[in-house]
């Protein structure tokens, strides 16, 4: 059974048809990769699948589930948990504050007002679980706003994960990275995926980054699929190499 | 975090020993009651503004409707000052919890226009109702009855009546207190953070704005029914939009991030009140809206944001 499947998806806002019968099929555990040009459909696609707003036509599976009428909120809840392409972070709390607002979530025991010792512990721990999984236990007790970008996006992947994602979206996690930043977030990436069999789907702008790791790339041009496959086919491809990275390596 | 402990020693200790020390710099007893009342108010009403991040406008509402509840409870039902205070903060609250749901999905200045509306409802209500609350005169008739304490009858006078405003001040200072620093409050601070990023981590975001709308109008609530008490009386006024603008404005003076914040802008807003309007009593406002202009402008964190910056400095 596929962990995610989008059948025929659309999505217009007035005129402009965003995306037009997407189709895309995800396994579990796999790392799989969205590119395509700037206004290609690929964040559409990404809210689509979270939940920021619905689809126009289509059906989005996910887990077993069709879930196009589920509520952004609930869908973190069923293990579908993304990042921002744009950095969505806590900005005046301390990193360790940022990711105990995820686990706390994920304890299911936000409401709490007055929780016990033994709960406090476990939440804290976990959370430094977390950290040390993402190389972040150093800058704990640090403000978030006040760490470098490329930490910043580290940041939001250590939330995303504090809720235990079956399928983890990254929304261009290097964007505006420089290249140290970048090889951190790459090797983070692959850490997840074969140390923790972590199923990923990520956008990526990076041509050599994304053909580097994915198992599987959907090339997305003028919100249609244009192809999809292993790196290696959507390399070879005459009309991906013409519409995508023929304009990449001009 | 040993700093926390020594401020909050300090602050506790002044307020246990108010009467020994406020005469000596030309206070009054009833002068310290008064800005525990409000400290109190501007305090639950600073767990929406600062702590969840929602502007309300119309807090005084939930203050004015726990006045109005002690004050028809003591009228009516009851010679118990304590049962009547318990009365008001329910009153307060139920309202708040019950509104809860007109204002959790509204946003920024939409969410300070609902609050406004709905606190202008219930000053509307308590003015035309002649019968029942007394109308634009207010309602009086009801004072404040000794403690029956079992071993004990306390008349309520100036000095037992602060102390009697000080062990609530306490419970519900305690209550914010522990809520901050519990998941629930974790959750509150990460929707004044983020909504979007706290929405995509899975938190229902509205009903947490729910949450916090219903605890500040108990604390209001809370604060009100003392309110009434204080004066053996509550009129409309206290229901009006200037008294929720005052709220806001201690919460914003004495510092929004800040948990002693709106106690340092209750105790300046109310002894500018005091000392003020005896030399200007028509004009005694326009000091507030100078500071208030000076605040929002040189120090948008309030007076304690600027000690925090000097310790953080030094």
């Amino acid at each position: 059974m596929s962990l995610l499947r989008l059948t025929n998806i659309s999505r217009v806002f007035g005129k402009l048809v965003a995306l037009q019968n997407v189709e895309l099929e995800m396994e579990e555990g796999r790392l799989y990769a969205v590119i395509g040009p700037n206004g290609a459909g690929k964040t559409t696609l990404f809210n689509l699948i979270s939940g920021f707003f619905p689809a126009t036509s289509g059906e989005i599976w996910f887990d077993g589930r069709q879930i196009n009428r589920v509520p952004a909120a609930n869908r973190v809840a069923l293990g579908l948990v993304r990042t921002f392409q744009i950095t969505e972070v806590f900005p005046e709390l301390s990193v360790f504050e940022n990711v105990r607002i995820g686990v706390e979530a994920e304890a299911r025991c936000s409401t709490r007002p007055w929780p016990g010792r033994a709960l406090i512990r476990q939440i804290n721990q976990r959370v430094e679980e977390l950290l040390e999984t993402t190389g972040l236990s150093a800058q704990a007790g640090r403000i978030v706003s006040e760490l470098a970008h490329g930490d910043q996006r580290v940041v939001e992947v250590t939330m995303a994960l504090s809720r235990r994602p079956k399928l983890l979206l990254l929304d261009e996690p290097t964007a505006g990275m420089g290249q140290e930043e970048t090889a951190h977030m790459v090797r983070l990436i692959r850490d997840l995926h074969v140390r923790q069999q972590q199923s990923i789907l990520f956008i990526e702008h990076d041509m050599d980054l994304v053909f580097g790791i994915a198992d599987r790339i959907t090339v997305l041009n003028y919100g249609k699929v244009l192809a999809t496959g292993t790196p290696r086919d959507v390399a070879a491809d005459p009309l991906v190499q013409a519409a995508y990275l023929g304009e990449a390596s001009a | 975090m040993s700093r926390r402990i020594y401020v909050n020693g300090a602050v506790w200790l002044l307020l246990l020993t108010a009467a020994l020390w406020l005469p000596l710099i030309g206070g009054y007893m009833a002068l310290a009651s008064r800005v525990l009342v409000y400290a109190l108010a501007a305090m639950g009403l600073n767990l929406l503004l600062g702590f969840t991040g929602c502007m309300s406008f119309g807090e005084a509402a939930y203050f004015g409707l726990g006045g109005y509840g002690t004050g028809l409870f003591l009228t009516h039902l009851t010679h118990s000052t304590v049962l009547a205070v318990i009365a008001g903060t329910i009153v307060g609250g139920l309202a708040a919890f019950l509104f809860g749901p007109l204002v959790m999905r509204r946003r920024g200045i939409y969410f300070a226009m609902i609050t406004v509306a709905i606190g202008q409802i219930f000053y509307f209500i308590a003015e035309r109702w002649n019968s029942f609350t007394g109308g634009e005169d207010g309602l009086a008739g009801f004072s404040r009855q000794p403690l029956h304490l079992g071993f004990a009858i306390v008349p309520l006078d100036a000095v037992a009546f602060y102390y009697f405003v000080l062990f609530f001040f306490a419970i519900g200072a305690g209550v914010i207190a522990l809520l901050l620093h519990s998941p629930l409050g974790h959750t509150f601070i990460a929707i004044r953070e983020n909504r979007r990023r706290a929405q995509f981590l899975g938190i229902h975001v509205e009903r947490y704005v729910w949450a916090s709308f219903a605890i500040a109008g108990v604390i209001a609530g809370l604060a009100g029914a003392l309110n009434a008490l204080q004066n053996n009386f509550i009129s409309p006024i206290n229901l009006y939009w200037v008294e929720s603008g005052n709220l806001v404005i201690m919460a914003v003076l004495g510092g929004m991030r800040s948990f002693w914040g709106p106690l340092v802008g209750a105790i300046i807003f109310v002894g500018i009140q005091d000392y003020v309007s005896s030399y200007f009593p028509n004009n005694w406002e326009t000091f507030i809206g100078g500071l208030f202009i000076v605040a929002v402008i040189f120090f948008p964190n309030g007076i304690l944001g600027i000690v925090r910056r000097r310790m953080k400095a030094a």
